[in-house]
């Protein structure tokens, strides 16, 4: 009997508790969905890096040059890196709102919906990671060096960042709406607050000139900016170049310790920020069902 | 008994009626002051304790919280009082198909659903043939669901539904939609499930369902739990409730002033000539009709047809023919000494007719007059009556 019962109560919390399969069927379910019907399929998720990458080549090294040798390798690792948070959390945002019919009918742990956007972006992100890394090879073998692993904690500050944002985004944009639009304008600044397109030692030299270096430390807290540095230092390993018999930095340290403290400070953040999304998820998930 | 499977401790449930609803911030902080809401409850102190096996029919009123109740049992709604305890897998009929994506084939949404109601892919891959073969569905399987008549759509729903052994079955009006066919196979399936020891919660409207399919009924009311027990005394009293008691008649399409109309219709206990609204099995029952023909009117009789389920005719008493007094009008009244010991609602319908032509004049019927209860749920319907020409 007591076993009965437990089998029944373990039935019930499969219902409530976020299952690996629930959320990998519903990647799956995206991805099918994304890509029916559609000939070349996942070549597709190539091309919007590619023109970004065509583009911001073509205006930094040309109309602006910007004197970043391999500038195109210093972009693409900060870029995918951003690609992968800035769609997971514009897809998460609506993730709950544009599943009004399921969450309305049927029990299930509804943190899933944000979570399987996140899945989704993170599918995409190890794609073309992995196509990236193939022109690497030829190309600029130069990476394939110890600092690589500093890809990993970057990766693992990167994905609880991103699900922490998520939950929240999701979350709040049941009950007010504007968030989608908002976030729509927000990640287009973040974008360009997040040294993805200049080098940050950019921003560091230009901060010091105007003796405000302090400010430094504000821009360094931001996540997302410890993320796309430490994945620069890991795949562009370049710290510091010389341009006409020049040495310059482009990257603020040769070292790993800078990054590593960084990513520190950002893993803070994200575990913190990640506690207040579940807690503010679980609080206003009661209403989803009657908001929607 | 087992241990309860669902427990409802204190339920309630508070909807706020917002005339004007803030959905985004600038409206919510202009209408901040403003903002009229009134509060409403759906749910109010719901104590319901279900145990294992049991099959409970919960009946009410639209707008009764039915529903309501049934989403916050289900976990959809979270309760504004009290406490939801569930043990086991819930599988609910409320909307059958609600999680598939037109775009996805059949397959893939056997999966993605069976996932969502918390299968593995390898117990879903156990259940899969059993699942399409229930849904008849072998040969578009493969096809996307958008293409699906919404019929092969519901059949597909509910096949999975079923099919993810629940623990909890919740059947909220299915019944109302889908074939003839699929409704006896979907009460064929409830009645597996019955004796798999599985939970049933069923809501509908077909009262005479109750007493057939649940072992328990309890209905409720602007929220309130007002009867928990007997199924048959239920539907009983939702029945009092609603005022669909005795006189549902409608007029005979035939009826006009000069021709013979059935004027009034009493219902008593025999014995002691009190008049009743319903009897049980057993009960002896008298019905009296008052017939109004144009003066000079040729003899009329009366019919009068126990009806079951869908108005078949089970038992039908004719009069001998009335000769209506100087002013036209006549009573009969038919006295059934025992109404018959077999489960179900009964009704009946008259007719006063010419009993040399066998044309009728006017024809009535009225809805669910009287419940019989037995322990038997099939049997021969054996009526004793007797019917006389009374003067008033």
């Amino acid at each position: 009997m007591a076993q009965v019962q437990q089998a029944a109560d373990a039935r019930a919390a499969a219902q409530s508790r976020v299952r690996l399969e629930l959320l990998t069927e519903l990647v799956r379910k995206d991805l099918k969905v994304k890509y029916k019907n559609s000939a070349l399929g996942f070549v597709w998720s190539m091309a919007n890096p590619l023109l970004y990458l065509a583009v911001f080549t073509l205006v930094f090294t040309f109309f602006l040059p910007n004197g970043v040798p391999r500038f195109a390798v210093l972009f693409m690792a900060g870029f995918l890196v951003w690609s992968f948070f800035n769609s997971a959390i514009l897809d998460a945002t609506g993730a709950v709102v544009g599943n009004a019919n399921l969450v309305r009918k049927v029990r299930f742990p509804r943190v899933v919906l944000p979570l399987a956007s996140v899945g989704f972006a993170g599918v995409h992100f190890a794609l073309q990671l992995l196509v990236f890394f193939a022109f690497l090879v030829p190309f600029y073998p130069a990476a394939f060096g110890p600092q690589l692993w500093l890809l990993l904690p970057a990766l693992a500050v990167a994905v609880t960042f991103t699900v922490a944002m998520s939950l929240l985004a999701s979350a709040l944009n049941v009950r007010y709406r504007d968030v989608q639009h908002l976030l729509e304008i927000v990640m287009l600044a973040w974008f360009w607050l997040t040294p993805i397109v200049y080098p940050v030692t950019v921003v560091r030299d230009r901060l010091a000139e105007e003796g405000l270096l302090w400010l430094f430390r504000l821009y360094m807290a931001n996540p997302m900016t410890a993320v796309v540095v430490a994945s620069q230092r890991a795949i562009y390993n370049h710290p510091v170049v010389t341009v006409d018999g020049t040495a310059r930095q482009v990257l603020p340290a040769a070292g790993y310790g800078f990054y590593l403290q960084w990513l520190g400070v950002a893993a803070v953040v994200s575990v913190a920020l990640l506690l207040v999304g579940r807690w503010a998820f679980r609080r206003l998930q009661a209403d989803f069902a009657e908001e929607l | 008994m087992a241990a309860p499977t669902i427990v409802a401790a204190g339920v309630g449930k508070r909807f706020l009626l917002h005339h004007r609803r803030a959905t985004s911030l600038k409206e919510r902080l202009l209408l901040h002051r403003q903002s009229s809401s009134e509060a409403f409850w759906a749910l109010r102190d719901v104590d319901l304790e279900i145990g294992a096996g049991q099959t409970v029919g919960l009946i009410g009123p639209n707008g009764s919280g039915k529903s309501t109740l049934l989403k916050v049992l289900s976990g959809i709604l979270a309760p504004t009082t009290g406490t939801v305890t569930v043990r086991g897998r819930i599988a609910s009929l409320l909307e059958l198909g609600a999680g598939f994506n037109g775009e996805l084939t059949g397959r893939e949404n056997v999966y993605l659903n069976a996932a969502i109601l918390g299968l593995t892919r390898r117990e879903t891959q156990r259940y899969f043939d059993d699942i399409v073969a229930f849904a008849e569905l072998e040969p578009f399987i493969d096809n996307q669901v958008k293409h699906y008549s919404s019929g092969q759509y519901v059949r597909l729903g509910f096949a999975v539904a079923v099919h993810v052994s629940p623990d909890i079955l919740l059947v909220d009006e299915v019944l109302a939609v889908g074939d003839e066919s699929f409704q006896r196979k979907c009460l064929a399936k409830i009645a597996e499930f019955q004796q798999r020891g599985c939970t049933i919660l069923f809501v509908t409207h077909a009262l005479d369902l109750i007493p057939r399919i649940c072992s328990r009924g309890v209905v409720l009311d602007h929220g309130r739990v007002l009867h928990d027990g007997d199924p048959v005394e239920a539907a009983e009293r939702l029945r009092s409730l609603l005022g669909t008691g005795v006189d549902q008649s409608g007029g005979g399409a035939a009826a006009g002033a000069d021709r013979p109309r059935v004027a009034a219709v009493r219902l008593f206990d025999p014995a002691s000539g009190a008049e009743k609204g319903h009897f049980r099995g057993g009960e002896a029952m008298a019905v009296e009709f008052d017939v109004a023909a144009p003066p000079g009117a040729a003899p009329m009789a009366v019919r009068m047809a126990i009806t079951g389920p869908a108005d078949v005719p089970m038992w039908v008493m004719d009069s001998d023919p009335l000769h209506p007094g100087p002013d036209g009008t006549a009573t009969v009244r038919f006295t059934v000494k025992e109404l018959p010991q077999i489960k179900g609602i009964y009704a009946f319908a008259v007719a006063v007719r010419d009993p040399s032509s066998n044309l009728t004049y006017d024809a009535r019927r009225f809805s669910e007059a009287f419940l019989a209860v037995g322990d038997t749920d099939t049997g021969v319907l054996e009526v004793v009556w007797t019917a006389e020409q009374v003067e008033r």
